[in-house]
């Protein structure tokens, strides 16, 4: 046993570091964001950056615990824990604390804790469990089946909790069913749809529909001209066609106003810098007034007088852009960048299944919270209220990272045992 | 089987890596392209506060203060920060019900809610400081202090004038007014706007979303701060104009006094006239449009500059000078009077009965008007020029130099040319060339389409004293310093009659005191020289008009009184003016009665007391 080496050896310390790296940024600018001359010193537990601190101390002792752990124990108990875990989501909705609007929550001690937040860590534990199984293929359908039902199941739940950010987080995990093998058209599909339905609400439709026809008959004129090419090619345009035409439906009927309002801003058909658009107007004028090196820490007047809202957690990049500038910005996007590519790198390293999908369930979550919240912030994407990984305040994202990111690195540094 | 896939792990990173580099060019567009949204963040924090400086004192001749700055107090509301007001209590302090509390509430929401706006404009000084105190209890309102231009004696409105907020005519053609800035609207305030202003400051603020002071910008480093205005010193001997004013009670029309040696104005009363008090601050509009429509005193109006009269017999002395100076009088010229001056149509301009006939100094002290209408006959029809029309022109020429049919250039705003007509008028009447001396010959005794205005007749008896030149009259006689002169008017301004012909008229005109229309206005302790007038008024009672100057010899005072629909000039004007030669050179008024007689007299409401002074000393002239 090369446990013996001490539990240390044999840990990923580049992601480690890259870890440390994003949340020492984050508490940073979450001292940033909230400081001000009455209460400046750091650790004032009546201030969020003092939370905070107890936060990041609280997941170290975490990540250190997870350390410990027997590494097989994750993958031996993982339906355990996601049983554990959706029968919480579930209490939830009947005893837990409403939170701005989503019955989330429980209230433990003086803190509030999000089942939610921790749930993603146990559904990618089921899913890398059950594609992990060594006579699971994608290729059938009662597999495929099962592990989108292991994906949409707490999704769902999440829904009812009216958490719409966090039930759309689950749906990142089709990037784990294309790395194992379902085919392409279902994540391309992921992203065609949104962006032709933003057409669909932009473009007049017949317009739409005209320019669809023409793909259509690109790829007729390009394919072998057999039925059942002309059959898929058919059902794909007439599936797209109906997809536009009840895009206002949709819109209009099943989206809640704040977030039809979202996608309005989006597109700019909302100019209320006032109302719906407020956040992202706001958002954009403190993080371009950061300019090239930005204002310097704590001198960031946008976010320091709250003109930025919720300027801790979902808007925490705003505070980087202003006071850092585009210097600081880049600088965290190449952070983020290095920590998914060396998370997949690694997961593409492990010779069990489970870890490797495990891995790529990870990045997934990771990076998915990580293009929603900065393209919000940027106002690529819609506002979709969840936090940026590592570096937005608050107690159970942090915890829930860590576990999900160290039950990683654990099974990472144990590779080699498993033959 | 799972291998196949491996190949797709790059299309992951793939599809990662595009997403971050789309963000790395959206922060690169957003933060170092586009310059819209650094220009947003600093209309989100930064508030540019206006430091107003406090602007220039008024202070009369003797150092006196006339003009003065009060702190005002205005009670702003920004919307947002309202929040559960003690409603009743805060209504109760500013004197509104709740229903008015809430209308003002939601109009200032309606405005900005989060900028502030007036809730209540200049609160008195006695809610402020109850204000102040309670303030805290009611968050979302503050109190900003104004200034409040506040005047010592309640006389002298017209010349001092009044601030208001500056249009948007004014702020469009001049950068430094910004909407709410006051700016001299009329009188001095006007005429020394930017002398009285100062420099406005400018400190930056910065503000947080819930508009709070944050404090200053850069530690102040691009504050600017504000200059005080400048102080002004006038010329203008408050205790007169107040005596001035108390003399004109109840009578239309206007005192002038000039010092003839400097051409500070001593005094400038017209009547009726307000309290400048009345158009100061909030109550300005209100009281204005009260000003505006009263049409029977008509107190808006401006006579001493704004009003035009026929000068009657005063213009006689202007006869006299131009008549010597044409070579066509001289001191012992005798002309006989048989009562009145034939106009050769069988009508004639008529005279009062006189001892006949008179040389030039017996012509002014009784004011003769057949004497000076062959004067201005003798000028007109003089032999040197070819025409008449060339004749009048010289004639004209003359005459404006002595400061009539042109504005004077005076420092108080809004004054008249007065009116010396063109040969060209006269030619549209009568036809080119169908006019003659006979024709035009009302002229000579001041009536007829010729018009003065009051300050120019008290610069006529200004330049005789002085023998032929005199100085713009301003009524700002230094500004900054005390012994500082008013640059603007140190230029002597010399009329076309010699030094030489001036003593004649002097003594003319010591005369008409001594024994003449105006002995009236006699003071046994003061050395005078007067001209009575009386002005035809198609409208109704003629107006009664007096110039004079004292002591004739260093004289300290030139004066004109012009007492509308009052009769001859030695009825009204002439006692007025003698009261206040005395009440300037003397500081004192011995003789009470003829004072009181002055003060009490009503001539706009229709009663015209008789007064107690002998009928004989009332002469026509």
């Amino acid at each position: 046993m090369r446990e013996e080496k001490g539990i240390f050896y044999r840990i990923d310390w580049l992601v480690v570091g890259l870890y440390l790296a994003l949340v020492f940024i984050g508490w940073l600018n979450i001292y940033a964001a909230v400081y001000n001359e009455t209460h400046n010193h750091i650790v004032d537990l009546t201030q969020k950056y003092g939370k905070q601190m107890i936060f990041i101390i609280a997941a170290m002792l975490l990540a250190m615990g997870i350390l410990i752990i027997d590494p097989k124990f994750f993958s031996q108990f993982a339906w355990f824990i996601y049983g554990f875990f959706l029968f919480l989501l579930v209490v939830v909705i009947f005893s837990g604390r409403e939170v701005a609007g989503s019955k989330g929550w429980f209230a433990i001690g003086g803190f509030g804790v999000q089942p939610a937040e921790f749930a993603k860590m146990a559904t990618v534990l089921a899913l890398a469990k059950y594609l992990g199984t060594l006579d699971v293929s994608l290729a059938r359908f009662r597999s495929l089946v099962i592990a989108s039902a292991i994906i949409l199941v707490p999704a769902v739940i999440v829904l009812l909790q009216h958490d719409t950010g966090s039930a759309i987080v689950f749906l990142a995990l089709v990037i784990v069913l294309y790395r194992a093998g379902i085919t392409g058209f279902i994540p391309l599909a992921f992203i065609v749809l949104p962006v032709l339905g933003i057409l669909a609400l932009v473009v007049p439709k017949l317009i739409l529909a005209g320019l669809l026809l023409a793909i259509a008959g690109v790829f007729y004129f390009f394919s072998n001209r057999k039925l059942r090419s002309i059959m898929i090619i058919s059902m794909v345009f007439l599936g797209s066609v109906a997809f536009i035409f009840s895009i206002d439906f949709a819109v209009n009927k099943i989206l809640e106003p704040h977030q039809r309002n979202r996608i309005h801003v989006l597109l700019g058909q909302d100019v209320d810098l006032k109302g719906a658009g407020y956040n992202v107007n706001q958002s954009l004028i403190a993080i371009g007034s950061g300019r090239f090196f930005g204002k310097g820490f704590l001198q960031g007047t946008q976010t320091k007088y709250n003109f930025v809202p919720e300027q801790s957690t979902d808007f925490i990049f705003c505070t980087i852009g202003e006071e850092w500038g585009f210097l600081g910005s880049a600088v965290l996007l190449i952070l983020y960048m290095s920590l998914f590519i060396r998370v997949i790198l690694m997961a593409e390293r492990q010779r069990s299944r489970f870890s490797r999908f495990y891995g790529y369930g990870l990045a997934s979550i990771l990076f998915f919270h990580f293009a929603i919240n900065i393209g919000m912030t940027l106002g690529l994407v819609p506002v979709i209220g969840i936090p940026l990984p590592y570096v937005s305040y608050g107690g159970s994202s942090l915890w829930a990272f860590t576990i999900l990111l160290f039950i990683f690195i654990r099974q990472d540094s144990y590779r080699y045992d498993l033959v | 089987m799972e291998r196949i896939y491996a190949d797709r792990k790059y299309i992951i990173i793939g599809f990662f890596l595009l997403i971050g580099l789309l963000y790395l060019v959206r922060l690169f567009y957003v933060q170092i392209l586009v310059d819209k949204y650094i220009l947003s963040a600093n209309n989100n924090v930064l508030r540019y506060v206006t430091q107003y400086p406090a602007r220039g004192l008024v202070f009369d001749r003797t150092g006196k203060l006339l003009v003065y700055n009060e702190a005002a107090y205005d009670l702003m509301v920004v919307p947002r920060q309202v929040k559960n007001p003690d409603t009743m209590a805060l209504c109760h302090l500013i004197g509104i019900d709740k229903a008015e509390f809430i209308n003002r509430l939601e109009r200032a929401r309606a405005f900005s809610p989060y900028r502030p706006s007036i809730f209540e404009a200049q609160i008195t000084r006695d809610s402020y400081g109850f204000l102040e105190e309670k303030l805290f209890l009611f968050p979302g309102f503050y109190v900003q202090p104004r200034t409040l231009r506040k005047y010592t004696y309640p006389v002298a409105a017209h010349a001092f004038g009044y601030i208001g907020e500056a249009g948007p005519d004014v702020i469009e053609k001049n950068p430094y007014y910004r909407s709410g800035d006051y700016i001299g609207i009329n009188g001095i305030e006007k005429s020394y706007e930017e002398t009285l202003r100062g420099k406005k400051g400018m400190k930056i603020r910065v503000f947080d979303v819930l508009n709070r002071d944050k404090g200053s910008f850069r530690d102040g480093k691009y504050d600017t701060t504000s200059v005080a205005g400048t102080d002004l010193y006038s010329s203008l001997d408050a205790e007169l104009q107040e005596y001035g004013e108390l003399l004109m009670t109840n009578k239309k029309g206007s005192i002038v006094a000039i010092e003839p040696q400097t051409g500070e104005i001593l005094c400038v009363v017209t009547s009726p006239s307000y309290d400048p008090n009345l158009l100061a601050g909030n109550i300005r509009k209100k009281n204005y449009t009260k000003l505006l429509q009263d049409t029977v005193f008509v107190p808006l109006f401006n006579r001493a500059l704004m009003a035009m009269y026929p000068p009657g017999s005063t213009f006689k002395l202007v006869d006299a000078l131009v008549g010597q100076q044409e070579g066509v009088l001289f001191p012992e010229t005798s002309y006989g009077c048989p009562g009145g001056f034939p106009l050769g149509n069988g009508k004639k301009v008529g005279c009062h009965p006189h001892p006949s006939p008179l040389d030039l100094i017996g012509a002014i002290q009784i004011s003769c008007n057949s004497y000076f209408c062959r004067v201005f006959k003798s000028i007109i029809d003089k032999k040197s020029y070819l025409s008449t029309r060339q004749a009048y022109e010289s004639w004209r020429k003359e005459v404006m130099s002595f400061g009539f049919g042109k504005k004077l250039g005076i420092d108080i705003p809004g004054e008249l040319n007065g009116n010396i007509p063109t040969p060209t008028y006269y030619d549209k009447y009568h036809g080119k060339n169908r006019w003659r001396s006979m024709t035009i010959i009302s002229l000579a005794i001041g009536q007829g389409e010729i018009g003065i205005t009051p300050m120019q007749l008290a610069n006529q008896a200004a330049l005789i004293s002085n023998r032929g030149w005199y100085y713009t009259p301003h009524i700002i006689r230094a500004i900054g310093r005390k012994d500082s002169l008013n640059k603007a008017y140190s230029t002597k301004n010399r009329v076309l009659v010699d030094q030489k012909y001036f003593d004649v008229v002097i003594e003319g005109m010591a005369n008409v005191i001594t024994n003449g229309t105006g002995k009236i206005a006699k003071i046994d302790s003061i050395t005078m020289g007067g001209k009575t007038g009386t002005a035809q008024n198609p409208h109704g009672k003629n107006h009664s008009i007096f110039i004079a100057f004292a002591p004739v010899q260093n004289t300290k005072i030139a004066i004109s009184v012009v007492v509308e629909n009052a009769g001859y000039g030695a009825a009204w004007a002439a006692p007025i003016a003698s009261l206040m030669i005395e009440k300037y050179l003397n500081r004192v008024v011995k003789r009470k009665d003829l004072e009181e007689s002055m003060t009490s007299g009503n001539l706009i409401n229709g009663k015209q007391p008789e007064s107690e002074r002998g009928k004989g000393n009332i002469l026509p002239d």
